[in-house]
């Protein structure tokens, strides 16, 4: 039989109610868990697993992957209007989100974000499907040093991406880069910079930290202005809905965003905040508007939303075709497989067509339910908006406080918290960026660990890191994408750069 | 606002156990791994076996479990109700954390299941058996580099003491770690590395395709099903498994202990719990009494050996 037969047949399987019910239960599970910061749909999925003994493998898995899927796109409907991310792959879209909900464009940039999940999901869900085995392939081609060279290309781009001064860009990365040292060194097993503090022995957790310097380090500013405030927010301006400008920018950066995703995703050692990364400095760099990032632009809401998506599609090729897990939510889909006998690998597609295809049916069927879900609630969403603003504010720290205590019931993660905000609150009266610090975070410890895997590999030689052709091509786009300007800047001392930004039009 | 409502709900759900329950059972890691899946595993089976009317299961992540096992012996003293997963993983961690709590501070009950490590190579590697693989090992030990878990893991440990046993020093072992057996086994399988370590589980399918090849396990006998000699009969006397374990909290009297030892052991014979192993393909290593304590003092202390042999604890 051919795949697309076999899709066919999925979707038939897909489509008998019971199991549409299932992926109704699990995308609006989703959604709300994805709203909640803190409590990820790896968590979710995990505290189901028990429930789902009763029911045939078929349907939990269906469930499991609505869940998955909904909780990618609930995580942006918390960043875009009360810049509370809710999960790590949704901190950038918090960056371009919040500022366009703030000047009354919140409708515009929910709608984007869900179309771009839409057709991201559809098209990396398409992909999956038909050239799964291929992408396999490339994957595994990636070892530490091609990890270690793609880590620093996305060093590279996303630091010139946030803000306007480089120095106080770099400064806030710097400060990622050392939080990220905190606690065991994964490939010795040592404690660093944890003080003899059990709790720090795990490092320091992203999505604690992104709440800390979104949600509690806002929350604190605008506190500390009191009524010297500036206006009040305006929840509607224009139409709910995208205009036919909004739309004309933003399919691009999905499609874009898509491309950059799914690969990603798709790898081991991926995860999709890299993507989301990735797709906000390309987007950046790509924009007619320059101008209006950092102010609120739609790309980069679209892009980035798009890749979170497609790359949530992209961890499911190595999850189905080898057996890998390469999230906390695929290693729990395994648990969940594993439950029902099945081992997920290259036999898996050979011995239970009918599941593997009655999932990936019901992914498509999931994401077309998350769109008819969601697009209504785009209305009702922005409303919340109007809410007055010590209300908001007061119920944007009640929120995070509960989030983060819900996800790890502990008195030191709470002062965590509360300290990170200040330090956010800070970096924000002095004007240095707070993306940065996410980025080092996240960012840090990969390259970190890749590079010194690599260099164990090869016993310290460090010319390996150049003789892998796929390292040296990347490496070569960093240096270029390093270099370049500082060259134009020279030559016609910025004349070129602004020349070609305005031929781009 | 319903989100609120929604949140508050959903947080104290996962914070606080309920007090109407008969057992507590603390899994010392988040929800999805091997300690979470065993706790709520023996959830299911103390519930619908009736040996317990309803049983919560809470997770305290972090650390190997030296998180989940401070808290559980200051927070649980005396409380009969109250038990704990844990396993050979938080042995060594225990040590590379230098955690001022240890398992003489709570009450091991059992040993309730476990796994054996395996010794992989790509199919298209030369290294044909263990033999091959000793032979590279004593040419250049830097040059055989071992992908596996994480850093002072049973993984780690099992690749020094084959070292050990092959007469190579165990500190120039080359052991890569690699967050989760997700990332080692595609390094494995892309060639990164020139052997892989790590629980049967993790390669079983890519075994099935032929993809990858067992040299041997880490078991006392050889195990039906998997085609490969014991690192015993391979010349090399390492025998090791990845246990996972239950026990009660410090403090209990004789006979509270008595009591649910009784329980664990109805849980352990039961057909829902034996069920559960078949279909999660976890090997019934059930072993509780003196013999267990016996076999534990034995483990912690050939642990810290070769702990202190690889370096990893001074």
């Amino acid at each position: 039989m051919s795949t697309f037969e076999f899709l066919l047949q999925g979707l038939v399987s897909a489509m008998e109610p019971m199991n549409l019910f299932y992926a109704l239960i699990g995308v609006t599970l989703g959604t709300m868990v994805g709203v909640l910061p803190g409590i990820g749909p790896a968590t979710t999925v995990a505290l189901l697993l028990p429930v789902t003994y009763q029911l045939d493998a078929t349907g939990s898995l269906i469930m499991f992957a609505g869940i998955y899927y909904g909780g990618m796109y609930g995580g942006s409907t918390t960043s875009i209007l009360l810049n509370t991310p809710g999960e790590s792959a949704s901190i950038v879209t918090a960056l371009e989100g919040n500022k366009m909900a703030r000047a009354g464009r919140g409708g515009p940039a929910l709608a984007t974000a869900a179309i771009g999940s839409f057709v991201a999901g559809l098209i990396a869900t398409l992909a999956l499907a038909f050239i799964a085995p291929y992408i396999v392939k490339l994957a595994l081609v990636f070892g530490p040093r091609e990890y270690f060279a793609l880590m620093v290309l996305a060093f590279v781009t996303v630091s010139s991406a946030f803000g306007n001064s480089t120095l106080r860009g770099l400064t806030s990365l710097f400060i990622g880069l050392a939080l990220s040292l905190v606690g065991i060194d994964q490939l010795t097993g040592q404690n660093r910079l944890s003080f003899g503090v059990p709790d720090l022995l795990d490092g320091i957790e992203v999505t604690t930290m992104a709440v800390a310097m979104f949600a509690i380090g806002e929350t604190l500013y605008i506190a500390a202005q009191g009524e010297a405030a500036p206006d009040k927010i305006e929840a509607i301006r224009g139409s709910v809905w995208m205009t036919a400008q909004d739309w004309g920018r933003s399919w691009k950066a999905w499609l874009r965003g898509t491309v950059i995703g799914f690969p990603i995703g798709a790898m081991p050692a991926g995860g999709a905040e890299i993507g989301t990364f990735l797709s906000y400095a390309t987007e950046k760099r790509l924009s007619k508007h320059p101008e209006e990032f950092g102010n609120g632009a739609i790309e980069g809401v679209a892009g980035p939303e798009a890749a979170n998506n497609a790359s949530a599609a992209g961890t499911l090729v190595p999850l189905l075709t080898l057996g890998l897990p390469t999230s906390a939510t695929a290693a729990i889909m395994l648990a969940g497989f594993q439950q029902y006998g099945l081992q997920p690998g290259p036999l898996l597609f050979a011995t239970n067509p009918q599941l593997v295809w009655g999932l990936i049916a019901s992914l498509l069927i999931a994401n077309l339910m998350l769109l008819v879900l969601n697009l209504p609630l785009v209305g009702l969403w922005v409303k919340l908006l109007t809410i007055p603003k010590p209300w908001l504010y007061a119920g944007i720290l009640v929120f995070a406080t509960l989030g983060t205590i819900g996800a790890n019931p502990s008195v030191f993660e709470l002062g965590m918290l509360l300290v990170f905000g200040l330090v956010a609150y800070i970096m924000r009266v002095f004007d240095y960026p707070i993306a940065p610090v996410i980025v080092g975070l996240i960012l840090g410890p990969l390259a970190e660990q890749q590079l010194r895997r690599a260099l164990a590999i090869s016993q310290g030689d460090v010319t390996v890191l150049f003789t892998s052709p796929i390292a040296a091509v990347l490496l070569s786009v960093a240096a270029i994408a390093l270099v370049l300007p500082l060259i134009l800047r020279a030559r016609g001392r910025g004349d070129a750069l602004s020349q070609m930004a305005a031929s781009e039009d | 606002m319903k989100h609120f409502f929604l949140a508050s709900l959903l947080a104290g759900a996962i914070a606080l156990p309920a007090a109407a329950a008969d057992y507590s059972i603390m899994a010392p890691a988040a929800p999805g791994g091997g300690w979470d899946q065993t706790a709520r595993t023996m959830q299911t089976a103390l519930q619908t076996e009736k040996i317990s009317g309803k049983v919560q299961v809470m997770n305290v992540p972090g650390a190997g479990g030296t998180i989940g096992i401070a808290q559980f012996a200051s927070q649980q003293k005396g409380n009969a109700n109250a038990l704990m997963v844990g396993g050979y993983v938080m042995v060594g961690a225990i040590l590379t954390n230098k955690s001022p709590v240890t398992l003489k501070d709570v009450t091991p009950i059992a040993r309730l299941t476990g796994e054996y490590e395996v010794i992989v190579v790509p199919a298209a590697s030369e290294i044909k058996t263990v033999a091959d693989l000793v032979a590279k090992l004593k040419a250049n030990p830097g040059a055989v580099s071992w992908g596996g878990g994480s850093a002072g893991g049973t993984d780690h440990i099992t690749a020094g003491l084959i070292a050990k046993a092959a007469g190579v020093d165990p500190t120039k072992v080359n052991y890569i770690a690699f967050s989760g057996g997700g990332e080692a086994l595609a390094a494995i399988l892309g060639g990164q590395v020139t052997a892989g370590i790590s629980s049967y589980g993790e390669f079983e399918s890519q075994v099935k395709a032929g993809a990858l090849r067992v040299l041997a396990i880490s078991s006392e006998k050889k195990l039906e099903g998997i085609n490969a000699p014991t690192l015993k009969e391979s010349g090399l006397d390492v025998v090791i498994q990845n246990w996972r374990m239950v026990a009660a909290a410090p403090g209990l009297t004789p006979e509270q202990k008595k009591a649910v030892t009784a329980d664990v052991e109805k849980l352990v014979k039961s057909k829902t719990w034996q069920d559960s192993l078949k279909t999660k393909g976890w090997i019934d290593t059930y072993l509780s009494g003196p013999e267990f304590d016996a076999q534990l003092a034995k483990d912690i202390a050939a642990t810290e050996t070769i702990l202190k042999d690889i370096g990893l604890v001074k």
